[in-house]
């Protein structure tokens, strides 16, 4: 009954998005307010339908109701509760499911926050919204219905697959899934501007929160997904250019472009038309990148024939959003009057600049991800595009974009001075060179690029700082209780400017740190030890334990520093029972800001295993930097001139102030 | 998204490791000689194992990418040059087995379109900042004009409507 409710919910919510789609958009044609006014209840009610569709399946995957083709294929009456909840997304049908209730979330929060907004915008926006609601809830009830019935029931699943057993599984989805979708805000608002032909800074703010939520959740997810790979796949490695990986990279890239446009057309009234574009790519990139992963083509180009209907009603959603919003752009753009005057050397062409390299990184991922699909199926020729092609390619495109970073900070806006913006750059400039130079003496023969980057990201993580320093320097001396005054005084997005800067340059000293990793391949007796790096393993011995849903086999090592023996790890072999598949569960042990990192193999006839051993030294960082990005996203979003509903309490304000006194400068 | 790679590789070697995981990289298969095996690491990284999804044979389990490392590291030990290597394995398995594609006809536009579009975004962007630094030029006025607007002024203030 409740599973019937779920389908019946869906099925209801679908003609919801239709009708939410329709009225809204024929009231804003017809400026008809009564039909605009439809859109707010709609997009709610449009939620909570969907909410309670995905809160069925969630009920029966937690129940084990193996009447459903969708439990059976992907859970087990013994599999432990977390992976239980988490399994409702760790499937096609239940990820889409996770995604259409992301999107109808949205599209009820911004029916419900921003309420400063014109009715009419809201409403095309919503009804926009709804569309990609309607598009993808149809796909899910034709080709991907979770409720599915299954005549007779079996007694038992078929279990998860094993390496989706991991808490991982619960946050990363997530996490990504919000980042991708929340991009549809602005998608769905741009479209919306072009419909009504009217773009200006005010578009810029109601939008740029929805952008910088988006942007934290996906960074955060992206951050989160490969730190998983990292400990779950057992060698190590933390980004593999895998497309699948790539298509989270590509509106990552897009959306950060967005993040940096947006600020200028808020602030300055410039870049309004490619703001509107990068809007409409990144979440014409989120769906290519939902088309990439779900329709299979990946794995390989007859995945297509395995389900084709799949791919081609997806593929049919991408041409029609994408080519649709592309064709409305074309169209409307040129009717936008663009503004904003500024001088190349100034803000404004840094971010410029920025955004320039940003899309062409992005493109460059395009193009690998899709080029040996596109070459295939024109020729015939198979050809693999991996890492070594991206640290050709994408590199030389980032380390320019780096080191501009903090010198787009340290210019003004309007106008800006380049010798200043290096004087005030000088100290973190120093210190980064100091520190390659340092390194390079030191380590010498050593990895050149490793230093090189090392010092770039001192430069970066230091530079993020130097504008607030400059800031707090330029409103006069005193003590330090002024300065920490001062602090608290400058606004939160400037703070949140610097952390996501500087959380970038701890990624890349962790990035960088890689080039001093110590690698050891060897068997190992019980009782034997092996020097890692700094660190001295020593096995203790081998033996065999069970899980709920698997055994093992426990290898049990002792790790010492200077003969000091501070700890044990685990790492272990398992064996899952129902689907008769083995994983490496890796014991890893952070040790600072590095981590030793050790992954089982096989057994030998002679009583020995074979054990992959590293030292990561700061290791950590390439994540930690990821979360401080994610907390300055944050910080700037709590900065009350960002905050959603920030254009209510400006106009109150605007409303106080006398007319013509001068806004203030930021 | 990872979930569904991870998935994708764990089917699809396992598949073909069928109950037998075995490891990237053993112990047995390292190289006495560290020049030689850093060599054989760098050769391996760049290499494709087939069977698997986007993996190098470096990192992958499966023991088609054993096979290889254990012939790339037979055709180092007798002396074979990087390239050497490289263009045995192609011409046994085709273009699809290096990570890095080699630059020709059908794989131009792969490696220049990042430069070609960096080359056209940095145009578009010196012709859009220079039209848009000339913009304010009007806001300065030249002395015919100012004597013209002060002409106009002069005739405003003595001659209201």
């Amino acid at each position: 009954m409740i599973v019937e409710t779920g389908h019946y919910a869906l099925v209801l919510a679908f003609s919801v998005a239709l009708f939410q789609t329709i009225l809204p958009l024929w009231g804003v044609s017809r400026r008809d307010d009564g039909l605009i006014g439809t859109a707010v209840p709609l997009a709610l009610a449009q939620f909570f339908l969907v909410l309670l569709s995905f809160a069925a399946l969630t009920y029966a995957h937690v129940a084990s109701d193996f009447s459903l083709v969708n439990v059976v294929e992907n859970s087990h009456s013994a599999k432990p509760l977390i992976y239980k909840i988490s399994g409702v997304w760790g499937n096609h049908e239940g990820s889409m499911m996770l995604w259409v209730l992301i999107l109808a979330l949205f599209g009820g929060l911004a029916a419900v926050c921003v309420p400063a907004m014109p009715q009419a915008l809201r409403a095309a926006a919503l009804g926009v919204q709804a569309s990609i609601a309607a598009a993808f809830l149809l796909f899910i009830l034709v080709t991907s219905n979770p409720f599915a019935r299954l005549d007779p029931a079996p007694i038992e699943g078929q279990d998860l697959n094993p390496i989706l057993q991991d808490p991982g599984l619960a946050i990363h989805p997530p996490l990504l899934y919000v980042g991708y979708v929340g991009f549809s805000i602005a998608f769905s608002f741009a479209i919306a501007a072009l419909i009504e032909g009217r773009l200006d800074a005010a578009w810029a703010r109601w939008v740029r929160p929805w952008v910088l939520v988006a942007w934290i959740f996906l960074t955060l997810g992206i951050a989160m997904g490969s730190y998983w790979a990292y400990y779950t796949l057992g060698w190590g490695g933390f980004w593999f250019w895998d497309p699948v990986e790539n298509a989270s990279l590509m509106p990552w890239l897009a959306g950060t472009a967005l993040l940096h446009s947006i600020a200028v057309m808020e602030k300055r009234d410039a870049l309004k038309i490619w703001t509107v574009f990068l809007a409409l790519l990144a979440f014409s990139l989120s769906l290519l990148g939902t088309f990439l992963v779900r329709s299979g083509v990946l794995t390989s180009v007859h995945a297509f024939a395995s389900d084709p209907t799949r791919g081609i009603f997806i593929l049919v959603i991408l041409v029609f959003f994408i080519g649709g919003s592309l064709g409305l752009f074309a169209w409307r753009a040129p009717l936008l009057k663009p503004g904003g005057i500024f001088a190349p050397v100034s803000r404004e062409g840094a971010l410029i600049l920025n955004n320039l390299f940003l899309t062409v990184s992005c493109a460059t991922v395009f193009v690998g991800t899709l080029y040996p699909l596109v070459l295939e199926s024109l020729t015939g020729a198979k050809i693999s595009v991996g890492a070594p092609y991206y640290s050709w390619t994408f590199l030389p495109l980032a380390l320019p974009l780096l080191a501009l970073v903090p010198i787009g900070q340290s210019l003004a806006w309007k106008r800006g001075d380049l010798l200043g913006a290096a004087q005030r750059l000088t100290v973190a400039f120093g210190c980064g060179l100091g520190a390659a130079v340092l390194l390079l003496a030191a380590v010498r023969p050593g990895p050149t690029l490793g230093v090189l980057a090392v010092g770039l990201a001192i430069y970066l993580i230091i530079g993020a700082f130097s504008e607030i320093f400059s800031r707090l320097r330029g409103r006069g001396a005193g003590g330090a209780r002024q300065w920490v005054g001062r602090a608290f005084g400058l606004p939160r997005s400037a703070w949140g400017t610097a952390l996501a800067h500087a959380g970038l340059g701890l990624s890349v000293l962790g990035l960088a740190a890689t080039g001093w990793g110590v690698e050891r391949i060897l068997p190992l007796h019980p009782g034997e030890s092996v020097e890692v790096g700094p660190y001295q393993v020593t096995l203790i011995g081998l033996f065999p334990r069970q899980g709920p849903n698997f055994h093992e086999t426990v290898a049990r090592v002792s790790l010492a520093a200077n003969g000091q023996i501070f700890g044990t790890l685990e790492p272990s072999k398992r064996q899952f029972t129902v689907r008769q598949m083995a994983t490496t569960e890796a014991g890893i042990r952070t040790l600072g800001l590095g981590q030793l990192y050790i992954s089982p193999g096989e057994q030998n006839g002679d009583g020995s295993i074979d054990l992959r051993l590293y030292w990561k030294p700061l290791v950590t960082l390439i994540w930690g930097g990821a979360l401080v990005m994610g907390l300055g996203g944050l910080l700037s979003l709590s900065d009350r001139r960002i905050r959603l509903g920030a254009a209510r309490r400006a106009r109150n304000n605007r409303r106080a102030l006398t007319p013509g006194q001068p806004q203030p400068a930021e | 998204m990872r979930p569904l790679r991870a998935l994708l590789r764990s089917v699809v070697c396992l598949l073909v490791l069928a109950s037998a995981p075995a490891d990237a990289v053993r112990p047995d298969e390292v190289l006495a000689d560290p020049a030689l095996e850093a060599r054989a690491r760098g050769l391996s990284a760049e290499l494709r194992c087939m069977v698997c999804q986007n993996q190098s044979i470096d990192d992958s389990e499966a023991p088609l990418a054993r096979d290889l490392r254990l012939l790339l590291r037979e055709r180092l030990v007798a002396g074979d040059s990087d390239a050497a290597i490289r263009s045995y394995l192609v011409a046994r398995y085709g273009d699809f087995v290096l990570l890095r594609p080699p630059f020709k006809a059908s794989t131009l536009l792969l490696w220049l379109t990042p430069l070609l579009l960096l080359g056209c975004g940095a145009i578009l962007v010196f012709a859009n900042l220079r039209r848009r630094s000339r913009a304010p030029a009007p806001a300065k006025l030249s002395p015919v004009e100012k004597a013209q607007l002060a002409e106009l002024l002069k005739h405003e203030s003595a001659d209201p409507h």
